[in-house]
C-alpha cells in the first residue's frame, strides 16, 4: 500500500487527466483509421451513458475545436471553413469541425472518426445546426432530446410536482427512441444491465465532481478553475461512464482531500480569488491565465465547470433501479442547470462570492458564442450594483484569435487588479477608524 | 523642493507631467510617440523638466502610464491610464463621478469615487470604432487637420447621419456624402455625433453620474465637447490640461509614493 505524501499525490490529477486524454484521442484515431464511426455529442448533455451501453466511442466536437485553438491551430481550420463560405460571424468551434470534416477527419489530437449517429440537447441553439451538417455531410441520423428548462427565474420544479413529471415523461419517451435509434445504427440490443454499470460510474464521477469543487472553498484554493478545471471536465466528459472515469475522479478527490488537510494550494502565491464566468480564452489560454495570477489572482469556480460538464456539477446521483426515469430526472436537472448557468446566474454567482470568499467575479463574452454570453452584461450589472461585488468584463472569443487583443485585455485586467488593490486599502482603513 | 514625475506613453502622443509638492503642475510636455516608444517616453519627461526649469534629481518618484507603460524605462512603476485619468479627473474637478477619456485608439468610460478610485470601468471593443482615429479617418478623408475639424463642424446647418463608426469605412462614406454634394461642416457634426453616441453608450455601461470630466486628446475638440454635451444634455468638465489627464493622475500616484517615503534608486536620463 502507497502512503500518501505530497510527492506522489499533488499534481497527480493533472498529470493523470492528461493522459487518459491522450489515451481518448488515441483511441478515436484508431477508431478512424480502422473505418470505425462515433457517436458525436456536446457537453451540455452528452448522454454518455446511453451511448456507452452500446459500446459508441464518443466524440466531442467543441472539444475537438478547443483543442485546435490551444494548440495554436485554430486560425488554420478556421480560414479554412470560411474559405469554404463560413461567415466570420458564425460559432468558431462549428468551424473549427467544418474543417476538421472537411479534411477527413484530420485534427492536431489524431484522425477523429466521422459520426454513426450524433446526438444533442436543445442546450445550445447552435447545436441543432450544427449536427445537421453533419447530418448533410454524412447522411447519418441526428436525434434531438428536447429538455425543458426553467420556465422563468426562480420557478424550478423537482421530482415529485405535478410539472416536473410530466417534463420526466416528456424527457424519458425520447430517451426510449435514442434507444431504438441506436439498436439501429450499432446493430446491438441493449443491455439494461450494462446501462446500470455505465450510470454506476457516472454516479461516481458526479459525486466526486461536487466534491471536488466544494473543496475548492479552501483557502488557499486547491486548484486553479480555469487551467485545472479544464483537464478536469476534459475528464468528465470524454469519460462519463466509464470506470476509468469513476477511478480518475476518486483519486482526484483523494488528491483535493489531501492538498486542503495539508494547507497546499496552486503554484502561486494566492492574493485574490476570482470566480470566471463564460468561455475560457483559449487562443492564449496559458497567457490569459497568467494575466491574472501575475497578481495573484487565482480562480477559485467558474460557471464553465457548470455549464461544460453538463450541469453534472449539482452532483445528481441515479437511481439504478430506475435507470431510465433517473437518467430522465437526472438530465432534467442538470442541464437545467448547465441553461441557468449561462442566463439564471445572478443569485448563484451571489452566493459563491460568499461561499468561496471570492474578491471578484470576471466575465469574459465571447464573439463566437451569443448562448452564453448574451446574458452576461446584465449579470455583471445585478452584481456590481446590487451587491458591490468587484467585476471585470473582458470580451474576446474562445477560438479566434483575430478578436484577442493581448494588450487591451492586459489594461483592463491591471486596471481592475488596481481597482480591487485600493478597494482593499480603503477597507483597511476604515477598519482602523 | 522635492517633485514628482507621470509619463503617459498613448498610441499617438506622449504626454508628461512633473507636480511639486502641492500638487501643482510645475512642468508638462507632449510629443507624437513615433515608432520609438522609450524615446518618446525620455524626451517627453525630460522636456517637462526643461519647461518647469527642475533638475532631475529632484524628481523622487515616475510612474509610466499608458500603453507604452513598460517602456518608460527610467520611471519606478506603472500604474493603467485608466487608473490615472480617474485619479487626474478627480483632483483637477473634485466633483468628477464619471470621466470620458478619449484617446488615440480606445475610448474608456470610467466611474470614480469622490477620491478618485475606480469604481468602474468599460472600453470601447477591439476596432478602433469610435475613438480618436476615427476622427483622423474622417480628416485624412477631407484633407483636413485634426485642429481644424472641431471650429468646423460647429458651422453645421443640415447635419448628416453617419451610419458606421468603423475607422476602415469612414473614410469612404465621408467620401460617398461628398459626392451628393453634402457640406463638409454638415458631414463633420455628423461624424462627432456619431461617436458621441458610441461614447455615451459606453458611459452608460458605467452609469453616468455627475459631474463628467472629459479627458483624453480628443477633448481639445470643441465639436466633439459641443456634441457630447448635446447627447448627454449637460455640461461637461474640461480644461486644457485635459489632455495631460493621464500623465497627471500618474504624477499624482508617484506623488503618493513620495508621501509614503518610497523613493528607490533609479537610472537618470539626462545624466
Amino acid at each position: 500500500m502507497t502512503i500518501d505524501t505530497a510527492a506522489n499525490i499533488v499534481g497527480r490529477g493533472n498529470a493523470e487527466g492528461a493522459a487518459l486524454f491522450r489515451e481518448w484521442f488515441d483511441e478515436l484515431d484508431t477508431t478512424a483509421r480502422n473505418g470505425g464511426q462515433a457517436a458525436y455529442v456536446f457537453v451540455m448533455g452528452s448522454i454518455n451513458e446511453i451511448l456507452k451501453a452500446f459500446d459508441l466511442p464518443v466524440v466531442f466536437p467543441e472539444i475537438n475545436s478547443l483543442q485546435t485553438a490551444v494548440r495554436r491551430v485554430a486560425h488554420e481550420y478556421l480560414e479554412e471553413a470560411e474559405d469554404h463560405g463560413y461567415s466570420p460571424d458564425i460559432c468558431g468551434y462549428v468551424k473549427a469541425d467544418v474543417a476538421v470534416q472537411l479534411r477527413g477527419g484530420e485534427h492536431p489530437m489524431g484522425r477523429i472518426p466521422s459520426p454513426a449517429l450524433s446526438v444533442l440537447t436543445n442546450a445550445c441553439n447552435t447545436y441543432i445546426k450544427w449536427a445537421e451538417i453533419w447530418e448533410r455531410m454524412y447522411r447519418t441520423p441526428m436525434f434531438t432530446i428536447d429538455i425543458p428548462g426553467t420556465r422563468q427565474a426562480g420557478t424550478q420544479t423537482w421530482a415529485g410536482d405535478s410539472d416536473f413529471e410530466a417534463d420526466r415523461t416528456y424527457v424519458e419517451v425520447q430517451l426510449r427512441e435514442l434507444i431504438t435509434l441506436c439498436e439501429q445504427v450499432t446493430g446491438t440490443k441493449f443491455d439494461v444491465d450494462k446501462f446500470r454499470e455505465v450510470l454506476g460510474y457516472a454516479n461516481v464521477m458526479s459525486r466526486s465532481w461536487s466534491r471536488i469543487l466544494e473543496l475548492n472553498r479552501s483557502t488557499p484554493s486547491l486548484f486553479n478553475a480555469l487551467t485545472d478545471g479544464t483537464i478536469f471536465l476534459g475528464v468528465a466528459n470524454g469519460f462519463r461512464g466509464t470506470a476509468a472515469g469513476a477511478r480518475y475522479f476518486e483519486r482526484l478527490v483523494e488528491e483535493m482531500e489531501y492538498k486542503a488537510a495539508n494547507g497546499i494550494g496552486t503554484s502561486i502565491e494566492e492574493k485574490y480569488r476570482l470566480l470566471f464566468v463564460g468561455v475560457p480564452c483559449y487562443p492564449i489560454f496559458r497567457r490569459f491565465n497568467e494575466l491574472f495570477t501575475d497578481w495573484g489572482g487565482t480562480f477559485v469556480n467558474s460557471t464553465y465547470l457548470w455549464f461544460a460538464s453538463g450541469g453534472t456539477n449539482r452532483g445528481f446521483e441515479y437511481d439504478l433501479a430506475n435507470p431510465l426515469s433517473s437518467l430522465a430526472e437526472g438530465l432534467l436537472v442538470s442541464v437545467r442547470q448547465a441553461m441557468d448557468a449561462m442566463f439564471h446566474q445572478d443569485e448563484v454567482l451571489v452566493d459563491m462570492v460568499r461561499d468561496f470568499s471570492a474578491d471578484g467575479v470576471i466575465y469574459h463574452p465571447i464573439k463566437s458564442c451569443r448562448t452564453v454570453s448574451t446574458g452576461l452584461a446584465d449579470g455583471r450589472r445585478y452584481l456590481t450594483e446590487k451587491h458591490g461585488i468587484a467585476t471585470l468584463f473582458i470580451e474576446s472569443d474562445m477560438m479566434d484569435r483575430r478578436v484577442v487583443s493581448e494588450a487591451q485585455m492586459k489594461n483592463r485586467i491591471d486596471a481592475f487588479f488596481e481597482g480591487l488593490g485600493s478597494r482593499w486599502r480603503q477597507a483597511a482603513s476604515q477598519d482602523k477608524e | 523642493m522635492v517633485y514628482a514625475a507621470g509619463v503617459d506613453v498613448g498610441s499617438t502622443q506622449t504626454k508628461a507631467v512633473v507636480v511639486d509638492e502641492g500638487l501643482n503642475i510645475v512642468g508638462r510636455s507632449l510629443i507624437d510617440t513615433g515608432a520609438n516608444v522609450i524615446k518618446a517616453a525620455e524626451s517627453a519627461y525630460v522636456a517637462a523638466l526643461e519647461m518647469g526649469g527642475i533638475d532631475e534629481r529632484e524628481v523622487e518618484f515616475i510612474v509610466g502610464t499608458g500603453y507604452g507603460r513598460y517602456r518608460v524605462t527610467f520611471g519606478n512603476t506603472q500604474v493603467t491610464e485608466i487608473s490615472c485619468h480617474g485619479r487626474g479627473a478627480a483632483h483637477l474637478f473634485p466633483g468628477t463621478k464619471t470621466v470620458l477619456d478619449m484617446g488615440g485608439q480606445d475610448t474608456k468610460a470610467i466611474g470614480v469615487t469622490a477620491d478618485g478610485e475606480i469604481r468602474d470601468f468599460c472600453m470601447n471593443d477591439k476596432c478602433a470604432a469610435g475613438t480618436g482615429r476615427f476622427l483622423g479617418a474622417a480628416a485624412a478623408a477631407l484633407g483636413l487637420s485634426l485642429g481644424e475639424l472641431g471650429p468646423i463642424s460647429l458651422k453645421a446647418e443640415r447635419p448628416i447621419k453617419i451610419s458606421t463608426t468603423c475607422t476602415v469605412f469612414a473614410e469612404s462614406e465621408v467620401l460617398a456624402w461628398i459626392g451628393k454634394g453634402k457640406k463638409i461642416e454638415d458631414i463633420l457634426w455628423g461624424v462627432h455625433m456619431s461617436i458621441a453616441s458610441r461614447s455615451v453608450a459606453l458611459m452608460r455601461r458605467v452609469g453616468i453620474e455627475d459631474e463628467v470630466t472629459f479627458t483624453g486628446g480628443v477633448s481639445r475638440n470643441v465639436g466633439m465637447v459641443k456634441a457630447l454635451e448635446e447627447r448627454l444634455e449637460k455640461k461637461l468638465n474640461v480644461s486644457e490640461d485635459c489632455h495631460y489627464m493621464g500623465a497627471l493622475g500618474a504624477a499624482l500616484f508617484a506623488h503618493d509614493h513620495v508621501v509614503a517615503g518610497r523613493a528607490p534608486n533609479r537610472a537618470g536620463v539626462t545624466s
